[in-house]
């Protein structure tokens, strides 16, 4: 039995076998097997051995042009390698010998090589270990690639453990069977988190080197409640589990009861309660917790579930999906909101070297029209069916904000010449999430029919801290005093135009967040579906006088420090059963 | 075991006589036995049925791997002793020799100043 220590960024417990995703990005941890394993993962090296040679193949066959000889030549060096039966006779042998995986075997023989070929003291030679590294990764691109499908053709409960998750690998995630999510890096806000809590299962990040001491198959006990993850726990450490378990659930039902009751302040004040979703079937779920239509429809799953670029069709069917659960009830459909991953990066010949200030969310679709359009004319085509509202992201400036309308109007024209019906006063509107785009609101709001801040992405960039780097992350908070002034500036200047604010970032779902929030005068909140009944609960704990104040004494604070101590005695003198 | 093990006796069933055959080549070109050259290599090596062995210092591996001959990081300079064994032992030598030292793996030689 091992305890391991991390972040809980999602409520529950499970209990449930393993699966490990390993990254090719990353050193592959020593895992052993059982000795009746032995032939599976020496089969599976065959096969990564014939599939990475045929994939070789194909791309030195596609290498046709004049000048790529040398490509070539790289890749017939590749191939003799990938055909040396000694080198696949040293990796199978070691498997039979230590009782390890094919991933750990295949890493360990080729980075032996290339450590060999590193020492000799000729740098021409010693270079050559590069061609290891790139042999290496192959190799186990083709072991990984495989485990990854698996994920989505599970048949058994698992939890997920892996170095950490990226949207094209929880896209493809099968939410019947995966129960929990465990990994080494991220934090509150990450994309773990995101996903973890928007399914409604527990997750544990930030856990350091759990990958490394954990085995496929071993039993895990995830505890989002209090950040623990147990490896391999005993019989007497699972009874105790199985019966904390039990307590969650039960308090969960008695936080569902007061679906049905409003979200009103003890002093009469209505507040909005939205889901955030990713999936158009979680549409059910916000409704079922009590939420009121959806605050922010995230459209990335449409591109990153399938290999090739969604079609407008696709678009809509998602739309129209979503929208037939909530009828009228309001759905914000915020456009595609990626960068800094797989998806844009893939198409860039040399990466971005600093992917979070570059060619991201709307900047990437202002530059590539066409996949922006395809989207803009199914929002539109969709907004007949309900109560459709557009959103877009991370705009940063004035003549962004111009553009991006522009085009929105453009589409409509195309609709209108093909006799396509649309709402003609559809609402757009755009999130608030650059310290610039907070800044400049009184002008954007001119522009704009409503904000949305967008808190996590806000932080970010206000503090120049990334939320999923474990060394700098504590210095993330959405209650430091900057962002805080920021997020007053935008509401202030959206109440002077008229024109809608809400919060749609991770901070909407922090109970000990809420009173200010209300008190810097929010009244729309749109957060993950599983957290809507407890965020409910204190809402109607509370009155907006104890919050006004509370917000101005906040607003006097110079340190983060002193504001997330204030808040927590705050909301603990006022829901003590919350902590 | 697999298509390079020894075999003794032809199709007819004669038995073909077995020879070794032993030469020390050096390394020439500027570069040395860099993976494209032992691509090169074990390319010739495959083409015969003897048993190919090539060592540096007391290090000797299968000169038919890929692998194994870019472990030997062999540089400019550097000897080797092929040694084949088998029905085209000679034959092997001479054009694994060949491949070293006269085309020197059709590689630029070092500049007379690299020392």
């Amino acid at each position: 039995m091992e305890i391991k220590k991390g972040v809980a960024v999602s409520p529950g417990i499970s209990i449930a076998k393993s699966l490990v995703i390993d990254s090719e990005d990353y050193r592959i941890p020593r895992r052993s097997i059982e000795p009746s394993q032995r032939i599976i993962e020496i089969q599976r090296v065959r096969n990564a051995f014939q599939d990475a040679a045929d994939e070789l193949e194909k791309l030195k066959a596609s290498k046709k042009g004049i000048g790529e000889q040398e490509i070539k030549d790289i890749f017939a060096v590749h191939l003799r390698f990938l055909h040396d039966r000694s080198l696949r006779k040293k990796i199978t042998n070691f498997i039979h010998a230590e009782l390890v995986t094919a991933e750990y075997a295949v890493s360990a023989t080729l980075r032996e090589i290339a450590l060999h070929l590193t020492k000799v003291r000729d740098a021409y030679i010693s270079e050559r270990a590069a061609d290891i590294y790139d042999i290496e990764r192959r190799l186990l691109k083709n072991l990984l690639g495989r485990k990854k499908a698996d994920v989505g053709h599970l048949t058994e409960e698992v939890v997920i453990v892996a170095r950490e998750l990226s949207p094209t690998q929880t896209a493809g995630f099968n939410k019947d069977f995966i129960k929990g999510l465990a990994t080494d890096a991220g934090g509150r806000t990450s994309h773990t988190a995101i996903v973890a809590r928007s399914l409604g299962i527990p997750a544990v990040v930030a856990l350091e080197d759990l990958t490394e001491s954990i085995n496929a198959g071993d039993l895990v006990i995830i505890d989002g409640n209090r950040g623990i993850v147990i490896v391999n726990p005993d019989e007497e450490t699972i009874h105790q589990y199985e019966k904390y378990s039990h307590e969650f659930l039960e308090l969960g039902h008695k936080l569902d009861a007061i679906k049905e009751k409003p979200a009103v302040t003890r002093d009469g004040i209505k507040i909005t309660l939205l889901g955030n979703i990713e999936f158009p079937d979680e549409a059910e779920l916000a409704l079922q917790k009590g939420g009121e239509g959806i605050g922010l429809y995230r459209t990335e799953f449409l591109y990153l579930n399938n290999p090739n670029e969604p079609s407008e069709a696709d678009h809509y069917r998602a739309y129209a999906e979503a929208i037939s659960i909530l009828k009228d009830r309001p759905v914000i459909i915020r456009t595609m909101d990626l960068g800094a991953d797989k998806y844009t990066q893939s198409r860039r010949f040399v990466p971005e070297p600093n992917p979070f200030l570059g060619l991201r969310s709307i900047r990437f679709c202002l530059q590539n029209l066409t996949i922006f359009k395809i989207q803009l004319h199914a929002i539109l085509r969709a907004s007949v069916l309900g109560n459709v509202k557009v959103m877009f992201p991370l705009i940063t400036n004035i003549q962004e904000l111009m553009q991006t309308n522009m085009i929105f109007r453009d589409v409509m024209e195309d609709l209108d010449e093909e006799d396509t019906p649309y709402n003609g006063k559809i609402q757009a509107g755009i999130m608030i999430e650059t310290p610039s785009a907070a800044l400049m609101a009184s002008t954007l709001a001119r522009n704009s029919d409503f904000f949305s801040i967008g808190t996590n992405d806000l932080t970010q960039y206000t503090l120049a801290v990334d939320r999923g780097n474990e060394l700098v992350s504590t210095m993330y908070s959405s209650v430091d005093p900057a962002v805080l002034r920021l997020i007053r500036t935008v509401i202030q200047d959206a109440h002077k135009s008229g024109i809608d604010i809400s919060i749609c970032g991770e901070m909407a779902s922090e109970p000990e967040h809420i009173m200010l929030l209300l008190g810097m005068g929010i009244r729309t909140l749109s957060l993950a579906p599983p957290m809507i009944p407890e965020i409910k609960q204190i809402v109607r704990s509370v009155t907006i006088e104890e919050c006004n104040s509370i917000a101005r004494k906040i607003l006097t604070m110079n340190s983060e420090r002193q504001i997330s101590g204030f808040l927590r005695d705050a909301t603990r003198r006022i829901l003590p059963e919350a902590f | 075991m697999d298509g390079r093990s020894q075999n003794n006796t032809d199709r007819q069933g004669r038995h073909r006589q077995k020879m070794a055959c032993e030469r020390e080549v050096q390394i020439r070109n500027a570069e040395g036995l860099h993976m494209r050259p032992a691509m090169q290599f074990v390319d010739v090596a495959n083409r015969f049925e003897s048993e190919i062995s090539v060592s540096s210092g007391d290090n000797s591996v299968d000169g038919k791997s890929i692998m194994q001959m870019s472990m030997l990081a062999a540089t400019c300079g550097t000897k080797l002793k092929i040694k084949a064994d088998g029905t085209d032992a000679q034959q092997a030598v001479e054009a694994l020799r060949e491949l070293v030292e006269d085309r020197h793996f059709d590689e630029p030689l070092p500049d007379k100043k690299r020392y």
